[in-house]
């Protein structure tokens, strides 16, 4: 095992856990539940594709996936933080919506009920560790990038003060409702990068492509505590976990069924406070008034 | 600071017609979700370039109009009910239960594996109580997790039981594909005991359908939990805890047990719906068979307003639209399905305070 | 006036639904004073405050400070007009430092982007060194002691430019030293040209520090004094006032009971139970409540009484001490356990606590109970209904549909579903915490007459409430609670509002914190 190209494939595989991690963090920190990055994953890579297909210009590809999750996302704000509905309830509804609406215009467009056609991505070279890849540059600068806006920016300031306590913001005239609303976009924004990537990566979309990643990278927001760093960290380790498991595939000293658990284990344990409470932010998921 | 703390508070607040209050609060967010659910419908319809009147149609006469889809309607409906069922009684007491998926898969495994356990040959009599012991116990087990996590450590069941979901999937994947399979598939031997009769071998209209006896034991298992739930002081106790945790606390319940005790149960509700596919169906375990049954669980328990008649109605509700998608599938990707089910949740999760501020606004209003 | 006013409040109404929080009520402060605003609990003066800082706007009436109109502005506009509100319950983000929160809403930036995080904290310690109020920028709120959280509060307001004002409860959660500390703060503003209202029931303090009160009762202002030309007896008869109660007057006759019961009634010995900032808020208390006999607890709200209800009833852990009911000690015992020993609670939160609002009548009226309403784990209908039916008749529950959600009825109606139950079932020791809070005058009258039903049947009941005309009408014994301990104990013959009123504010502190075992048969002293 080449540790070089142990480092590189770990890269490309965390690069969708850190874009969605990070948006991850934003919202939950504004007290909005995000059980939604799988959705806004799936949606982002899926208007990539298709705006990279129609275009010819994985850009414009970029572009669409983005406005893809900012649209799924802009839909749990409205039913969240404007009609108060139960963010669990529409977290999980927003999945199902990502997976049916995809898959309807996968039909609709490319008449297909699994895969789209294959669209040009970044970097032609396959066999290069995909560093040509500028999302792959993104996807690194992401989380350092979500740390500076959220401890050395007003609006990250905010973010963490509409999570806590949001009374106290509402007492001092900040709008609880708007800063709720640019995290939550900011998260779609993001997710769906994490999704475009890994469509253009695949050069294709396929059904339900995500298969799950959405929820590693929650696990890693609360494995890392709710901070950018400290869950981009967890998104490597879980990627480090996933490529370990391909690159011994044929060596049955661990079953890659339980490689799979760790992630999933790991965020368990951490909510158990078992090595050290993961205290979510104090008003995460209450949507008062 | 609720007026109603500050003294001098002297009038009611709505009108005494108890029923009718209940009632609207219950009912009409399900029909607003069915109303946009028709819109949402009629857009994707159009869009590719059908119309929606044939097209319901359609889907009427291929779900409920022929035996054949019918039947596939009350197997489908079956599972969604035990699913559905079990969410809804985690949500009684306050508690979120995600992971139907594991808890039913884990069910279904249990069951198999009691089937191959026993005797070729035993009588249903014996069989099917194990089998179903089997089940839901196994559900059970997987319910404690997120129960003792909770009562315990305080750890949020929400994700406990999502994470749990893949943990458990993944365990049971490697006890399939590692030990128990059969060569070239994915799922156990046949078993030996345990068959459930289809609906087809009593009445032949329905030959070809999966629907079989499972349903008689949903609705029996949703009459059992309605009655615990409105009729017994478990119950009662269950309920004040869902609706006023302090309230029940003051009274003496004691709200950890009551935690523990519902999501465990939750748990073996939704392990008791595995004996449809494996008991009922396909006679065999098979990996996946549970693949988004503990989400549209959450949708039915939602639409079904968490009780447990509504939740059967809701179950037959989202199986005929599942079921519909394939009798459309000519005219319409059954993949419109998909979108429905989640515009529908969406609908319905949004409508329900919505609705009950408007409605509370409203009568306060009129009183005042 | 020959000044120019800083607040002037005429005529101020405000109503929430069918509650009036406020009836005509008015203010006038002049600038520069420490002014007092003084009442009980649901007074409405934290209602005319809010007005003030433009959380809400009035019915009707009229607001100027500085002799500008300003009736009905907004938050940002009180803001801008000099008005700071220091809230009770403290709007500070606990994970988020003193600078943090002092700059949330108008953050310095460089760069039109970045938190000037260091302009920031030298602001702060800019405005610390005017004002006195020392505290380091970089500090986590949760790491603060209360009084130096206050601190922050009131640099809060003071970092917007706030001229006037407003301390709501500020002494609820500080220590004595603490107090002092924050006397000298507010001598300090004022010696500035600042104008401060300082809301409270303490009297004791407000004595030290303000030189104008107003007293406000029942959403009206009743009195506007200067400090100097009145007494805390004369104010305290003010805040509390003689209420338009049926029970006004009436005593209480001795019950002439021997003790030869069976039952001996509740017990406290040397009970301590820490609140939630790691002070005791009941400290080292100990009395007793014979069968019987009405023990009725007077004190200013926020001296311990609710914690006191809440760990005899099971719902709050006590740190040290005993209690015994009947003579079966109960201390750690479960609430289940103590419905069993034979305690009932009528809860001071009817909503919160004492019932299941979306459950019907019927419901409620078995919660805590209903086991014995129950077979083999089934609930008996008939037997509920048969209950509800008569709790309904004899005590007038109205619209006397035992299928009503709870959440229809009034609160009076609402607090009669709790008597009913907690007095319709069998208990020898009875805790009754504000029994009649936010009820109309028939129920109220109900409610007392269930009392002394009970009490002539050998109950014992411990009754808290902050009427202190309740108190007087009801109780064979009284005790005062101030600050966590028992100020004084005497039998009612011997109290009136004068003489408990002195205890109530502290000005008189009693030598009889703790009493021997066996009370008013033996006529002790107090």
């Amino acid at each position: 095992m080449n540790p070089v190209s142990f480092l590189t494939q770990m890269i490309r595989i965390a690069i969708p856990y850190l874009f969605a991690a990070s948006g991850g963090v934003v919202a939950e920190r504004a007290g909005i539940v995000s059980l939604t990055l799988e959705g806004f994953m799936l949606s982002g890579a899926f208007a990539a594709v298709l705006g990279t297909n129609y275009s010819g210009s994985p850009w414009i590809g970029v572009l669409c996936g983005i406005l893809g999750g900012l649209i799924f996302s802009m839909i749990h704000a409205v039913a969240t933080i404007r009609y108060r509905a139960d963010q669990v309830v529409v977290g999980v509804a927003i999945n199902l919506l990502a997976i049916g609406v995809t898959r309807f215009f996968l039909k609709l467009f490319f008449a297909s009920s699994s895969n789209s056609p294959r669209v040009t991505g970044f970097g032609g070279n396959i066999n290069a560790a995909g560093f040509d890849n500028p999302l792959l540059w993104l996807g690194l600068l992401v989380a350092p990038v979500m740390a500076f806006v959220i401890y050395k920016t007003p609006f990250g300031l905010r973010v963490r003060a509409v999570g806590e306590h949001p009374e106290a913001a509402e007492s001092v005239g900040v709008s609880v409702k708007r800063v709720r609303y640019a995290a939550v976009a900011l998260s779609g924004m993001l997710a769906a990068l994490g999704g475009v990537y890994l469509a253009l990566d695949q050069h294709q979309f396929t059904d339900q492509m995500t298969a799950g990643r959405g929820f590693i990278a929650i696990s890693a927001v609360i494995f890392g505590r709710w901070d950018p760093l400290r869950a981009a960290a967890a998104c490597l380790l879980f990627a480090a976990a996933e490529t370990l498991q391909i690159q011994l595939q044929g060596n049955h000293a661990i079953p890659s069924q339980f490689i799979e658990m760790i992630p999933y284990a790991l965020t368990i344990i951490a909510l158990a406070g078992v090595v050290g409470r993961a205290v979510p932010p104090a008003a995460l998921g209450r949507v008062e008034d | 600071m609720s007026a109603s703390s500050l003294p001098g508070e002297a009038k009611p607040t709505f009108a005494a017609a108890p029923w009718r209050e209940r009632a609207e609060e219950a009912l009409i967010p399900p029909l607003v979700a069915l109303l946009v659910a028709l819109i949402c419908g009629d857009l994707l319809i159009l869009s590719y370039g059908q119309s929606p009147a044939a097209v319901y149609r359609l889907l009427l006469e291929g779900t409920w109009g022929n035996a054949y889809g019918f039947g596939q309607v009350l197997y489908k409906a079956t599972t969604l009910a035990f699913t559905g069922l079990a969410v809804s009684f985690g949500l009684r007491a306050g508690l979120f239960n995600i992971g139907g998926e594991s808890q039913l898969a884990a069910g279904g495994f249990a069951a198999a594996l009691m089937g191959l356990a026993l005797p070729i040959g035993t009588s249903l009599i014996f069989a099917l109580p194990l089998c179903m012991i089997a089940a839901g116990l196994a559900g059970g087990v997987v319910g404690s997790v997120p129960a003792y996590l909770k009562t315990r450590f305080g750890a949020h069941e929400v994700i406990v039981t999502i994470m749990l979901n893949f943990i458990v999937l993944a365990l049971l994947n490697w006890f399939i594909a590692g030990h128990l399979h059969v060569p070239e598939t994915l799922h156990t031997p046949e078993i030996h005991a345990g068959v459930l009769p289809r609906l087809a071998d009593i009445d032949t209209r329905f030959h070809g359908s999966a629907a079989n006896l499972a349903l008689i034991v949903a609705v029996l298992v949703a009459t059992a939990v309605w009655f615990f739930l409105f009729r017994t002081r478990g119950g009662y106790d269950l309920r004040a805890v869902g609706l006023q945790p302090q309230a029940a606390e003051y009274g003496g319940i004691s709200v950890r047990r009551v935690w523990m005790r519902a999501l465990t149960f939750s748990g073996v509700i939704a392990g008791m719906g595995g004996i449809n596919y494996v008991l009922g169906y396909k006679h065999y375990y098979e990996d996946g068979f549970a693949s988004g049954a503990g989400f549209l669980g959450i949708a039915v328990a939602l639409v079904g307003r968490n009780h447990p008649f509504g939740v059967i109605v809701a179950a037959f509700f989202f199986a005929t639209l599942s079921q519909g998608g394939l009798a459309i599938h000519a005219f319409v990707p059954k993949q419109m399905m998909d979108v429905l089910q989640g515009v529908v949740i969406i609908a319905v999760a949004t409508a329900v305070p919505e609705v009950r501020r408007i409605l509370r606004g409203a009568r306060k209003r009129s009183d005042a | 006036m020959s000044e120019r006013e800083a607040i002037r409040m005429d005529g101020i109404d405000k109503s929430f639904g069918s509650v009036r929080a406020n009836r005509g009520a008015s203010l006038e402060v002049l600038p520069g004073e420490i002014h007092a605003l003084v009442g009980e609990n649901g007074a409405g003066k934290s209602t005319l405050m809010r007005m003030l800082g433009g959380l809400m706007k009035p019915d009707a009436g009229r607001i100027e400070v500085n002799g500008r109109d300003v009736t009905g502005w907004s938050t940002a506009e009180a803001i801008d007009g000099g008005i700071g509100i220091v809230h009770q319950h403290f709007m500070l983000v606990p994970t988020l430092s003193v600078a943090e929160n002092l700059v949330l809403g108008c953050e310095p930036k460089t760069g039109g982007v970045v938190l000037d995080h260091k302009r920031a904290a030298d602001d702060v310690r800019k405005l610390s060194s005017e004002t006195g109020l020392v505290i380091e920028p970089e500090r986590l709120i949760s790491d603060l002691s209360v009084g130096e959280a206050q601190r922050v509060e009131i640099l809060k307001v003071l970092f917007r430019g706030a001229r006037i004002l407003v301390l709501d409860e500020p002494t609820a959660v500080l220590s004595p030293p603490e107090v002092r500390e924050l006397w000298a703060v507010l001598r300090r503003l004022r010696d500035k040209g600042d104008t401060i209202v300082l809301i409270t029931h303490r009297l004791d303090e407000v004595v030290e520090i303000s030189s104008t009160i107003t007293v406000m009762r029942a959403g009206q202002t009743v009195a506007r004094v200067k400090t100097s030309e009145t007494t805390p007896a004369e104010i305290a008869r003010l805040m509390v006032g003689r209420e338009v109660s049926l029970s006004a007057g009436k005593r209480v006759q001795p019950s002439g009971r021997t003790g030869s019961q069976p039952n001996q009634g509740l017990e406290v010995r040397s009970l301590s139970v820490i609140g939630s900032r790691g002070i005791r808020v009941i400290d080292d208390v100990s009395f007793s409540v014979n069968p019987g006999e009405i023990l009725g607890i007077a004190g200013v709200e926020g001296n311990g009484q609710t914690e006191l209800i809440e760990a005899l009833a099971g719902l709050r852990p006590t740190f040290a001490g005993e209690i015994l009911i009947d003579g079966l000690e109960i201390t750690h015992r479960s609430v289940a356990q103590r419905h069993d020993a034979g305690l009932s609670h009528i809860p001071e939160d009817r909503h919160r606590r004492g019932l299941i609002l979306e459950y019907t009548i019927a419901n409620n009226l078995i919660l805590g109970v209903q086991k014995y309403f129950s077979t083999n784990g089934v609930i008996d209908r008939d037997r509920v209904k048969e209950n509800a039916a008569r709790a309904i008749t004899s005590f007038d529950i109205r619209p006397p549909n035992a299928l009503l959600a709870a959440r229809a009825l009034s609160g009076g109606n609402q607090q009669k579903v709790v008597v009913a139950r907690e007095m319709g079932r069998g208990f020898s020791v009875l805790l009754a915490s504000q029994p009649t809070r936010g009820v109309d005058v028939g129920a109220i009258e109900f409610i007392h007459q269930q009392l002394l039903n009970a009490r002539a049947q050998g109950k014992a009941i411990l009754l808290v409430s902050a009427e202190l005309n309740e108190v007087l009408a009801l109780s064979d014994r009284i005790a005062v609670m101030y600050r966590g301990k028992f100020a004084t104990v005497m039998p009612s013959a011997e109290a009136s509002e004068d003489v408990l009123g002195e205890y109530m504010i502290g000005t008189k502190k009693g030598t009889a914190a703790t009493e021997s075992m066996v009370g008013a048969n033996k006529g002790r002293a107090s």
